[in-house]
């Protein structure tokens, strides 16, 4: 026989002998194996779906939005400073540099009617360099054009779910849409993207050109036009830090602001969410984590409370193998083998019960879950460790025993 | 075959000390079948840990087949056990969750490797061939010391230690193991020594050595 075939064949003995306590043991590893692996897989997960709607919506993107305004010291919301002017986005465009695209936008609540009904939607004025920074994909129909734009065409490119919430299953192309006290016409629809920030789903688009013709555009004080926000393309990722900082000492200079003065408009890069975003993940996969480590850990305690009881019951079993001639490693290796026995066949089996949990979230769609090949194998090995570490000391204490005073045990 | 010289067992009693051997020197050639009797608290069970390498002495020397192993490692100690001697105990000790030839088998596990055609060969000789897979529970106390004399033969040690052998059982199962000892012993070759205190079981052996507190007393030669 193999060298190792008799140790294994005698903890395999020593497990079995207990089938009731062994199955508790292993389970205690199994829960917390499983738990390692289904709350890792909704980490990565989480981790994966950010990452990809954020890949949807362009990294290369950088919003403009308006702060607050201040007076003497007093705060008010943010968004309510009316300082974002389409004179600041011309600005931007000429003086900074690595910008490839900007787009002023203009949005306002309006009345629409359609077929008999009433209903009250926000409506963004936007350039036709909008569908390229935020990489919007025309589902049907067509975006406007740059003639279009130019001449104040009254068209309107729809979300998917507002198009669904106007016309349902009908084909919208072409239909007329009274807005205000004018009448549009509908000439695309987009692409849905999903629930996301800034999702396109939601909007109407219509040229800012037609949009400033059919509401009077507010103007600051000095006569720039006011808009809500600017969208741009950045074209070098790699300089969007640089960017989001040339355009917010731009701005501050354009708005006059002193040295202590916040600044009253929000300049937010989407690589910037995103490290943000992909640092609380990984924060929160780290949690969940610990947490689940710590399940393995109270098992990893149950396999050397089970191995101490084990030890001091089998006393007189040590004794008789020491007698017929055991080294202390003989039976050291034996307690051992049988640790890590247990932990490893808890760790293969918590493994299968993890992957098939984060399976059903997945596929019940409450979470996005990920199993990746390292989680795996750093469950596994991690409860083989803690057979080892766990096993160590009652292994030792049995292979110590005296064995005259062992052979007398009871 | 076994030489002690001199030897002194001290044990430790909180302050005091308790001497269990005082100064024991004994020969016992190869081949030879001897018997130790004592009265209890004559040091005869301390004396069978020494000579199995269960224990070492506080003094003195302890040679068997001409190698001085009083002062040898634990380790050194279990390789001279599974190499060298077999134990029958008085209350058997063989595993319960095992059956009859595992536990035979277990004989060979640290002497070199298990050899299930040898485990059977071995059971045969003590007649229990047909029990083979039984458990030591579902045996009679006769049968389980067959079981553990076979296990102590197994490995063909030169030396068999047994600890009043017949101690657990009544005079009938008593009087088999006995002859089944004495004619392995025979046949076998090998060097036995057993603890009694039943006369008539000590009469079974060449020599009697007599302990009490500790020393020699006396010896008979059958």
């Amino acid at each position: 026989m193999k060298k190792w075939v008799e140790p294994v064949s005698t903890a395999w003995a020593g497990i079995t002998s207990h089938k009731l306590r062994s199955f508790l043991t292993i389970l205690g590893i199994v829960i917390g194996v499983a738990a390692v692996i289904s709350l890792m897989s909704i980490g990565k997960g989480a981790q994966a779906d950010i990452m990809a709607r954020i890949g949807s919506l362009g990294s290369d993107l950088v919003t403009i939005s308006r702060g607050s305004s201040s007076f003497r010291g007093f705060r008010s919301a943010a968004g309510s400073a009316q300082t974002l002017t389409q004179e600041d986005a011309e600005a931007i465009a000429e003086q900074v540099a690595y910008v490839d695209l900007v787009a002023p936008i203009y949005s306002k609540s309006l009345q629409l009617v359609v077929g008999g009904e009433n209903m009250n939607s926000a409506v963004t004025g936007v350039p036709p360099e909008y569908r390229e920074i935020r990489h919007l994909e025309i589902g049907y129909g067509a975006f406007f054009s740059d003639y279009e734009y130019q001449r104040g065409a009254k068209v309107i490119v729809l979300g998917s779910e507002v198009k669904e919430t106007l016309f349902g299953d009908t084909d919208p192309i072409g239909q007329q849409i009274r807005m205000g006290n004018n009448i549009v016409r509908v000439i695309g629809v987009m692409e849905s993207k999903g629930a996301t920030f800034g999702s396109p789903d939601n909007s109407i688009l219509i040229p800012l050109t037609a949009m400033q013709q059919m509401v009077a555009q507010p103007r600051t004080a000095q006569g720039e036009r006011v808009i809500s926000s600017i969208s741009l393309k950045v074209g070098d990722e790699e300089q969007a830090s640089y960017v989001t900082e040339e355009i917010t000492s731009l701005l501050r200079t354009r708005h006059r602001l002193g040295p202590n003065i916040d600044d009253d408009f929000r300049v937010r890069s989407m690589q910037e969410i995103s490290e943000s975003l992909t640092a609380t993940t990984e924060l929160m996969t780290k949690f969940l984590g610990a947490v689940a480590a710590i399940a393995l850990l109270v098992g990893g305690i149950g396999v050397m409370n089970i191995m101490l009881v084990s030890v001091l019951e089998r006393t007189r079993e040590i004794g008789i193998r020491k007698a017929l001639g055991a080294t202390e490693r003989d039976i050291w290796g034996q307690f051992l083998i049988e640790a890590v026995f247990l932990t490893f066949t808890g760790g293969i089996i918590g493994v299968v019960v993890g992957w098939v949990v984060s399976a059903v979230v997945d596929r019940m769609e409450i979470m996005t879950t990920v199993v990746t090949a390292g989680v795996v194998i750093l469950a596994v090995s991690v409860s083989v460790g803690i057979g080892l570490f766990f096993g160590f000391y009652p292994a030792w204490n049995a292979s110590r025993l005296n064995p005259i005073e062992a052979l007398r045990s009871e | 075959m076994i030489r002690l010289q001199d030897i002194t067992k001290v044990y430790p009693m909180g302050k005091r000390e308790l001497t269990v051997l005082n100064g024991v020197t004994i020969n016992i050639e190869k081949g030879e079948l001897v018997a130790i009797m004592g009265p209890s608290g004559s040091g005869k069970s301390t004396m069978l840990n020494l000579l199995g390498c269960l224990d070492q002495p506080t003094s003195g020397s302890y040679y068997l087949e001409d190698r001085e192993v009083s002062h040898l490692s634990s380790g050194e100690l279990a390789m001279v056990r599974s190499q060298k001697i077999g134990f029958v105990f008085q209350t058997f000790n063989l595993l319960p969750r095992i059956s009859a030839l595992a536990n035979v088998e277990l004989g060979m596990r640290y002497a070199g490797g298990v050899d299930r055609q040898r485990a059977m060969e071995a059971l045969d000789r003590v007649g229990l061939s047909d029990r083979a897979n039984h458990h030591p529970t579902e045996l009679s106390g006769g049968e389980m010391q067959r079981v553990a004399i076979a296990r102590a033969l197994v490995k063909n040690p030169p030396l068999v230690l047994a600890d009043e052998p017949t101690g657990n059982l009544d005079s009938v199962s008593g009087e088999e193991i006995m002859s089944i000892l004495t004619s392995l012993h025979t046949e076998q070759d090998i060097t036995l020594v057993m603890i009694t205190h039943e006369a008539d079981i000590a009469h079974h052996c060449q020599r009697i050595i007599y302990l009490k507190d500790g020393q020699v007393i006396s010896e008979e030669t059958e």
